[in-house]
């Protein structure tokens, strides 16, 4: 112990008072000395010949000096000191080059780093509880098919199956369904939307999720017919209560019930969706009491996970669930639907997924984009290290001098190139460091651009040690890529020919240039596939923007109503419509307003079976229905091509009568004349039969997503619904701006029930946020084009200048010699040229072999789309061209007489080559100047 | 100006500290004793001696004091510590089990 305590000592006495570690070190050698001398002078040499042999004797006294440093361990330390000292005095020499290369580091690894916290955050991460890698997610393989109503998209399974899984499974130590749903929690105006997580009395113990305050559900509190009691999300209670444990048996107004709060979930737990937070859970035996169907056979609205016994895995579990699939469909077919739907239930197979990460649409909707843009993001780092790389090589053929003296007097090949490799660790930890600083801001900014009112995002963005990782990773790789090589090629100076004032070959060292025509030609050729990319993704988002949705979109809102203190019987259902729709059309600036059942591109969608009894071939076709009053069609801005719109006169007692639109009069009537003719729906539980008379055409509108083509539509009048519900959704035309109009409505409505809920969605918003990742796709792509671009732009500008310079005594021969002027240009040309076309040619070949990943992203318009193709290889051409024509025509100008010093040759170029990156130009080089 | 090529690895080190075991000694006189005992049979050069010497300081089996010397001068004087005097300890023996393992299989008759 000791020991160490006194090596220790003296190694920080070498290496922090090394000035008096050598000093004594000198000391003791001249002692040595003097005594050799005196012995040899005693024998009767002469002092100098004494001085000689003792020196030869001792080995040399420098020699001396490093290996007694050598033995004391700490040369390497002592060197890696010296070499940061004297990286960062360059690096401070030439400040533009080293911000401009630590910027470019930064926001590379920053953005890569940004992107990768985004995947994890969405992708790789595990459900926060114990043993995620347990849990196996439990749905119908390939989903239901449309069957029956399916709430959301968590809604895999209807109760009975959820009943019957539960009860026969057996790859599971617990099972248990959970669904999604929105509640109103408060009352009257001032209740607001929160996210609702329906779970079975199995969940929270099978997850392992622990209460931070009260008790969660236990499967006691789950049977049949329960009265409802509500858990909440800890991040909930803290903003709605302030985490106040004594709320604990109080109650909370849940969609017009009075529910007591049982207890609060441990704070990690955000639900099992990723993405997503719920705000509120409640057991699903509760559902009943909100008028839900919970239990029919074909309301789809659970979704189910169990943790796997020890020794089973998910392959296994799903081959169990297989093989029970038989039973359990034909015991719970519902079996009032066509025979054909009963039969293809019962053809549904049970299969099981991994769910360690939990589910997400959120991963199905941005996956493939995220991991797209750190694709891109990858690529415009690669172009930055190229363009860093090629300055380094520049700069170290331009300290082929010092090199050189340093080789000579003895340095090995391993410390020139430490020594040139420590600056380039240098910038890159810089540069990796702020980057991954940088990170956590960039992605929370994008999450901010993600997330929209409808669809609120709610990821956990921590700095995770995954997230460092992959920073630390990127920053280390961009090191080796950009400056191992020239570090390695620097060390590689032959002495000899260095020091013959660096080399006065007449024309320039093929070698060395072919390594950076080289990295030039690959930075044209990524630089081509991301300005291909980013053309595809921005021509795309414009085919979706441009998109004639149908509707008239300026002062158009949709609006949802509700009164749950006063539910309107069967009878006053349509009474209590119009009289909210004349409320609604009383207020100011309100044009006109009118019922639907179905707003347009929200993602919903509702279908029917029909029959058209008049038709040649009486197949079975099926349409989107929709029902509306009187003057929707106005309101929305649809134009009546032929017949009538709905009236007063068409009631629930009257003739049935639709309007079709005219995908549908295309489809299904053919070329005649459509007004008079007859629809037959199909039969379907709750909506019996009926037989509707055509009574106009429509224009075609999107129906449920901009992407999709136009389907057949019918239009109903909302009088002649089947079953009509309490309150519908309003479409409203306003003729001031949305919130306006919104408020006014509000209030109009207020003034008439004041406990009317309200939600609006004005429907420009709307289309915008469905647009949403084609939008920042479409930005971001854009961005890295231009950026990849510059940095191309960069690269060929340095690399041409270097190529002049470099070739100036072989053009001035030239000159002298008699060349024209124009011939000079025409040989520097060349050279661009080919660059150019070969950069062009490889970056095509790869566009076109990558551009298929890119095809679900894209909107009217081939991954391999020539034209976006051809137009970005002429952008790019046109960049390089106009990048090298400077020092093109600097050649043009060179002097016949032959540059007088290699001095002022190497400053030129360093003066190029800085003013490349943007330095300033006024940074002289000081360190040509060192010995 | 490293090892010298017939000295066993290592061998130095005990060496030195046998030397420095005996009384603590100036590098000069380490030289002159290290000669002066093994005559011409161990070519130990003045080179090898200081690197060999500071690393032994490094280590902790030596250490090192700045005392006036014979003749009046100041010199950096090498004495061995406790831990050098185990480390000895351990190398001598070392050393006798390797020269005894190698003499027998020198002294071996051939057939």
């Amino acid at each position: 112990m000791g020991r160490r305590i006194t090596t220790f000592v003296l190694r920080c006495r070498s290496l922090f008072a090394s000035r008096r570690v050598d000093a004594e070190l000198d000391e003791e050698l001249r002692f040595h000395l003097e005594r050799h001398i005196e012995a040899q002078v005693c024998r009767g040499v002469t002092p100098e010949e004494a001085r000689r042999r003792a020196v030869i004797a001792i080995g040399g006294l420098d020699q001396q000096r490093e290996a007694c440093r050598d033995a004391r361990g700490v040369t390497f330390i002592d060197h890696t000191v010296r070499d940061l000292r004297y990286a960062a005095r360059m690096l401070r020499t030439n400040l533009g080059f080293t911000l401009v290369a630590i910027l470019s580091l930064t926001l590379g690894v920053g953005a890569n780093t940004a992107i990768f916290q985004l995947i994890e955050a969405v992708r790789l991460r595990s459900l926060p509880v114990p043993h995620p890698e347990e849990l196996a997610d439990i749905r119908i393989a390939g989903g239901n098919g449309g069957l029956g109503v399916s709430e959301n998209e968590n809604s895999q399974l209807t109760f009975p199956l959820w009943e019957r899984i539960r009860e026969e499974q057996r790859a599971f130590s617990g099972v248990f369904a959970w669904g999604t749903t929105e509640f109103l929690v408060g009352s009257g105006p001032d209740a607001r939307q929160v996210a609702g997580l329906w779970v079975s009395g199995e969940a929270f113990p099978t997850l392992g999720v622990t209460a931070a305050a009260g008790r969660l559900f236990n499967p006691a509190d789950d049977r049949h017919g329960c009265s409802p009691a509500v858990v909440l999300d800890a991040a909930f209670w803290r903003a709605q209560f302030g985490g106040d444990p004594s709320v604990i048996g109080r109650t909370l107004m849940i969609s017009d019930h009075p529910v007591p709060i049982l207890g609060v979930t441990a704070p990690e737990f955000f639900g099992l969706e990723v993405g997503k937070r719920f705000d509120i859970a409640l057991p699903i035996c509760a559902a009943h009491s909100w008028g839900s169907l919970t239990e029919r056979r074909d309301y789809f609205w659970l979704s189910a996970m169990g943790r796997l016994h020890d020794g089973w895995t998910v392959a296994r579990a799903a081959q169990h669930l297989d093989a029970l699939s038989r039973g359990i469909f034909d015991a719970t077919a519902p079996l009032d639907h066509q025979p054909a739907s009963v039969e293809r239930y019962r053809r549904f197979r049970l299969t099981a997924l991994p769910a360690s990460n939990g589910v997400s649409s959120l991963r199905t909707t941005y996956a493939g984009a995220l991991w797209l843009l750190l694709g891109m993001t990858g690529l415009v780092l690669l172009i930055a290290c190229a363009n860093l790389m090629n300055l380094l090589l520049a700069r170290a053929s331009a300290r082929e001098h010092e090199i050189g003296v340093r080789l000579a007097i003895g340095a090995s090949r391993a410390r020139v190139i430490s020594q040139l490799l420590t600056e380039s660790i240098l910038l890159a930890v810089c540069g990796a460091g702020l980057g991954v600083l940088l990170a956590p801001t960039l992605s929370r900014s994008l999450v901010a651009l993600l997330a929209t009112t409808s669809n609120p995002l709610d990821l956990e963005l921590a700095t995770a040690w995954p997230v460092l990782a992959f920073g630390c990773g990127v920053g280390l790789a961009t090191c080796v890529l950009f400056g191992l090589v020239p570090a390695f090629r620097g060390s590689r100076t032959d002495p000899g020919v260095a020091m013959k004032a660096g080399g006065r070959g007449l024309t320039a060292n093929r070698n060395r240039l072919s390594m950076q025509r080289c990295l030039v030609t690959i930075q044209v050729s990524i630089s081509l596939v991301l300005l291909f990319g980013a053309a595809l993704f921005v021509r795309s988002f414009r085919n979706l923007s441009s998109v004639d949705t149908g509707l008239r979109h300026d002062g158009l809102i949709f609006a949802m109503f509700a009164d749950f203190s006063d539910r309107p019987s069967p009878e006053r259902v349509l009474a209590a419509q119009s009289e909210l729709l004349a409320r609604i059309r009383s207020a100011p600036m309100v044009t006109s307003a009118a019922t639907t059942t179905q707003f347009p591109l929200n993602g919903s969608s509702w279908t029917q079976g029909i029959e058209l009894p008049a038709s040649s071939a009486p197949a079975r076709r099926s349409s989107k229905f929709t029902y509306v009053s009187p003057q929707y069609f106005s309101t929305v801005g649809m134009r009546i091509l032929a017949g009538r719109d709905f009236g007063e006169t068409d009631t629930a007692a009257s003739q049935r009568v639709a309007l079709v639109n005219e995908t549908f009069a295309r489809r299904y009537l053919g070329p005649g004349n459509p007004i008079g003719a007859m629809v037959r729906t199909v039969a379907e539980p709750r909506f019996p039969s009926a037989v509707y008379e055509i009574i106009g055409v429509v224009s075609d509108t999107k129906y449920s997503a901009l992407r999709e083509p136009t389907p057949p539509i019918t239009f109903v009048p909302i009088a002649q619904h089947p079953s009509p519900r309490p309150w519908a959704g309003i479409a409203i035309r306003s003729s001031a701006a949305p919130p306006l109009a919104m408020a006014a409505v509000k209030r109009a409505v207020a003034a008439w029930r004041p406990n009317m809920t309200t939600r609006f969605t004005v429907f420009e918003t709307q289309v915008r946020d469905s647009l949403i990742r084609e939008r920042i796709l479409a930005w971001l792509a854009a961005g890295f084009g231009v950026l990849a671009a510059l940095l191309a732009m960069i690269g060929v500008y340095g690399v041409i200048s270097y190529l002049v310079v470099r070739r100036r005594h072989e053009i001035a021969i030239r000159l002298a010699l008699g060349a024209g002027r124009a011939r000079v240009v025409q040989l520097i040309l060349k050279e661009i040229v080919t660059l150019l076309l070969l950069g062009l040619v490889l970056g095509g070949a790869l566009a076109i072999a990558t551009a298929s990943g890119a095809s679900s992203l894209l909107f009217g318009l081939s991954p391999r789309d020539p034209t976006t193709l051809a137009g970005a290889a002429g952008v790019l051409a046109m960049i390089g061209v106009l990048a090298s024509s400077l020092p093109a025509l600097r050649a043009r100008r060179a002097s016949t007489r032959l540059p007088r010093s290699d001095r002022n040759e190497d400053v030129r170029l360093q003066r190029h080559l800085y003013s490349t990156a943007g330095a300033s130009i006024a940074a002289s080089p000081s360190w040509l100047r060192r010995p | 100006m490293s090892r010298p090529s017939d000295l066993v690895q290592g061998t130095l080190d005990l060496l030195l500290l046998k030397i420095l075991a005996l009384e603590p000694l100036h590098g000069w006189a380490v030289s002159q004793r290290l000669e002066q005992m093994s005559g011409e049979e161990l070519q130990v050069s003045d080179g090898s001696l200081y690197p060999a010497l500071h690393k032994l300081e490094q280590q902790g089996w030596i250490k090192a004091e700045w005392k006036t010397s014979e003749l009046g001068r100041r010199a950096k004087f090498y004495a061995l510590t406790r831990a050098g005097r185990k480390q000895l300890e351990r190398e001598t023996a070392n050393w006798e089990r390797l020269a005894a393992a190698i003499s027998a299989i020198v002294r071996l008759e051939e057939v």
